[in-house]
């Protein structure tokens, strides 16, 4: 099936008047969107596909409709990768996160035609990419610091050394923002990951062609197979697995709708997920970023440990 | 055959402790109690009062009032205009002072509170004397010091308080549960309607008469009593901005589903079925003793009870021979009797949970050990139990007890216990004896709990924040973490 965009539209209008020589012109060679589950990138198993348009009803692309069992499949492999992902040194992650930047970087002008295609203008797509970049490189930092931040020795009042600090909760299902389609999605991504967590993400319905290029720049990155799976699709259909899918620790919800929040609250109670909403973000904004997104997605552990008394020890030497 | 070198004390035959009753007399408490409402004792509008009894004797104790809506609405007004109009624009400084001054009116009365809490609930008048009472009075100092220093709890964030904050507690730590809660909300600017549990409600209301006598501006902390319907009423009331609630996870669920599509917060602090693992190079005899402390304090009553032991297989054999040994040894009878180790099951629906759970474990085909003891005749009482031959699937393996019951299972490596111990929906607590440093935290990092003891079992303090993983919950009590649960930016 021939996908077009606007371009190629315009190439067919004029290929109806064209002139024999130009016949033999190259042929655009389209990209087939897929999703991105465990380093893969397969298409959906249901087989289904949705057609994204842009403001003007142009079709920008065959996308997967992905399924419950695409999104099952995705918390598999989220949970294997996280045994690693999670233990793996803080610093690590931090320059695993640095090289998604960069590859982000050196693929700009993809990410700003996409953007423009979904209906940005050309300056506000090129701040977009920008700022998504910046934010990479924001949380890059944060991997080996924020610990310490929300760490705490303890003064006990018996003999123990008693410690607490925060551990990644394990695999979050995220339900990324609709319209900021690049940035929004890498906001929410970007602190999951820095904390250790494994994710599972539904990309923007209107706006999917972002997270799939967003994926193929995951998996040029040195990211781990399944530490991020983006999934397209409807929200309406999905968000009720991914609140009440068993084996997701957390859920992450950007949108207002209350009706929505009401349904994913109910289900999460199913397990207890730890449930955020980030409602009314900007992330274009300096409150689209904070280590207290990090926090989000960690729990504080507390590990107490025994003193030995020696009784002559009081004497202050 | 396996040698035995342990000596065995014969209580039954060669000793005996004498009785050493704690005096009554310590304590005064009221033919009736009414709802604390706005700094006064009010009557309900429900004109419904319960009997409260002493779970030891069956006695009654006292006749408590039963809040309904009405009454639950009388108490969130009040905490709403204390907070719109006095508390939350009070310096902190001031705040603080008020919490430190009920810190230390705690201290003055606590062998009273001590008494009560133990005639109340059941628990050893040791246990709610050396521990219960010493740790609400820290909690409230504790708390008391940050209401003035917020700001550097939360670096470049300007913390705000939530609003009215509804409390609903468990009857295993009546009144330290009151103070988990209270302190931390009042501390950082929030007002308070807590609801004790059904079966221990007096501590609750000896603290209320505290608050009263403090001078804690009306309506600041609000105490009703009631059961099931007056919590719902609570968790439902649409001027409620906190549910703070620690109880059973199944509540606890219930509680997240009601306030779906609310703007209301909550923190859960609920079940549990900790691991307690022993290796072959632990101290076995510190390690029985923990192990002991660990499933039978306050007759297993406790969320983080380590109620499920694995022993490293080479030395199995030796520690069930001493935990058979020590059982022998623990007194089991009346609570205020200052030698008793187990006191009372809580309730007969309790002491009842409890017996179906054990007859659950031997219909299952694990091996069930109690110690040959006389129990009281009166009053609900549980021989401590052990459960041996026991699968990773069965039951009293994977569900909650909440009584003096342990299963034990073997492991052979590292990586077997690990994923044995994480192998449950809670996640609240975990303990790991052995004698290498290395090895405790490869443990202590790999265990998915949200408290894990090494080398000891079920320590607390009020630095020391508390809370689980998993279906055990979310949000920390205690230490810097615990402020996060009332505040918002």
């Amino acid at each position: 099936m021939s996908v077009k965009n606007k371009e190629t539209i315009a190439a067919e209008t004029e290929a109806d008047m064209r002139q024999p020589e130009e016949a033999s012109r190259r042929l655009e060679v389209l990209k087939t969107y897929k999703i991105f589950i465990g380093g893969k990138f397969p298409r959906t198993e249901s087989g289904r596909y949705y057609v994204a348009q842009d403001e003007a009803g142009h079709k920008l692309a065959n996308v997967c409709l992905s399924s419950r069992k695409d999104f099952r499949e995705a918390v598999v492999a989220a949970r294997t990768a996280f045994g690693d992902w999670g233990s793996r040194a803080a610093f690590n992650r931090g320059q695993i996160l640095y090289r998604i930047a960069e590859m982000l970087e050196g693929r700009k002008l993809q990410f700003i035609d996409e953007l423009v295609k979904q209906g940005a203008g050309q300056a506000a797509a090129g701040q977009e990419v920008e700022q998504s970049i910046d934010r990479l490189i924001y949380y890059a930092g944060w991997c080996d610091k924020f610990q310490q931040l929300f760490s705490s020795v303890n003064p006990v009042a018996t003999s123990h050394f008693n410690f607490s600090v925060p551990e990644p909760t394990g695999v979050v299902s995220i339900l990324a923002p609709q319209d900021s389609a690049l940035l929004g999605l890498v906001s929410v991504i970007a602190p999951v990951i820095a904390g250790g967590n494994t994710c599972v993400v539904l990309g923007s319905y209107s706006k999917p062609l972002s997270a799939v290029t967003f994926a193929e720049v995951l998996s040029t990155s040195d990211v781990p197979g399944g530490v991020v799976n983006i999934l397209t699709g409807k929200m309406e259909e999905l968000a009720p697995y991914f609140a009440d899918h068993m084996d997701v620790n957390a859920l992450v919800y950007c949108g207002d709708d209350m009706e929505m929040k009401k349904l994913l609250q109910q289900k999460a109670a199913l397990n207890l997920k730890r449930v955020v909403f980030y409602d009314h973000v900007d992330w274009m904004s300096a409150n689209g970023q904070s280590p207290y997104l990090i926090a989000d997605s960690q729990e504080i552990k507390t590990t107490w440990h025994p003193i030995e008394n020696i009784g002559g020890a009081k004497a202050g030497y | 055959m396996e040698k035995n070198n342990t000596l065995k004390l014969k209580f039954e035959s060669a000793r005996k402790y004498a009785p050493a009753p704690e005096s009554r007399s310590a304590a005064k408490i009221n033919a009736q109690y009414e709802l604390f409402i706005n700094g006064r004792f009010e009557k309900p509008l429900s004109g419904k009062y319960f009997d409260t009894i002493n779970p030891a004797t069956e006695e009654k104790l006292s006749q408590v009032a039963e809040a309904n809506d009405a009454d639950v609405d009388r108490a969130v007004k009040a905490a709403r205009n204390a907070y719109e109009n006095v508390w939350r624009d009070m310096p902190g400084a001031e705040r603080g002072k008020y919490i430190f001054r009920i810190a230390r009116m705690i201290q003055e009365r606590a062998r009273e509170l001590a008494v009560i809490e133990t005639l109340n609930g059941g628990k050893p008048i040791r246990e709610s004397r050396d521990f219960d009472i010493p740790v609400v009075a820290n909690h409230f100092f504790y708390y008391a010091g940050w209401a003035d220093k917020l700001e550097y709890a939360f670096p470049n964030r300007r913390p705000q308080p939530l609003g009215v904050a509804a409390q609903i507690i468990p009857w295993n730590f009546p009144l330290m549960m009151a103070a988990w809660k209270i302190a931390p909300a009042i501390a950082t600017g929030n007002t308070v309607v807590l609801k004790p549990a059904e079966t221990t409600p007096l501590t609750a209301l000896k603290l209320a008469e505290i608050i009263q006598e403090s001078g804690l501006p009306p309506g600041v902390v609000n105490i009703i009593t009631g059961a099931g319907a007056t919590g719902s009423a609570l968790v439902n009331h649409p001027d409620v901005n906190k549910i703070a609630f620690t109880g059973s996870t199944e509540v606890g669920k219930h509680i997240q589903r009601a306030i779906g599509g609310t703007a209301k917060r909550t923190t859960l602090e609920l079940g549990g079925k900790a691991a307690n693992i022993i290796f072959d190079d632990a101290p076995i005899d510190q390690a029985v003793e923990g192990v002991i402390n660990g499933i039978f304090f306050n007759q297993g009553h406790v969320c983080c009870a380590g109620s499920r032991l694995y022993v490293q297989e080479s030395v199995l054999g030796e520690v069930i021979r001493k935990l058979k040994d020590r059982l022998e040894t623990l007194i089991v009878g009346d609570p205020m009797d200052k030698n008793t180790d187990i006191g009372a099951i809580n309730s007969r629906q309790q002491l009842e949970n409890i017996n179906k759970y054990l007859d659950i474990g031997r219909a299952e085909g694990a091996e069930m050990y109690q110690p040959d003891i006389e129990l009281p005749g009166k009053g609900f009482f549980c021989k401590p139990t052990i459960f041996t031959n026991v699968a990773q699937s069965n039951r009293i393996s994977q569900e909650e007890i909440f009584g003096p019951v342990l299963t034990i299972q073997s492991f052979r490596t590292d990586d077997e216990v690990i994923e044995k111990a994480n192998n449950s929906p809670y996640g609240l607590s975990a303990g790991v004896w052995t004698d290498k440093g290395s090895k405790i935290f490869n443990l202590t990092t790999k265990l998915r709990a949200g408290v894990v003891w090494a080398n000891t079992y079920n320590q607390f303090d009020p630095t020391s924040p508390f809370g689980g993983y998993k279906e055990s919950g979310y949000g920390r009590e205690g230490g810097l973490h615990g402020l996060n649960a009332y505040v918002k930016f």
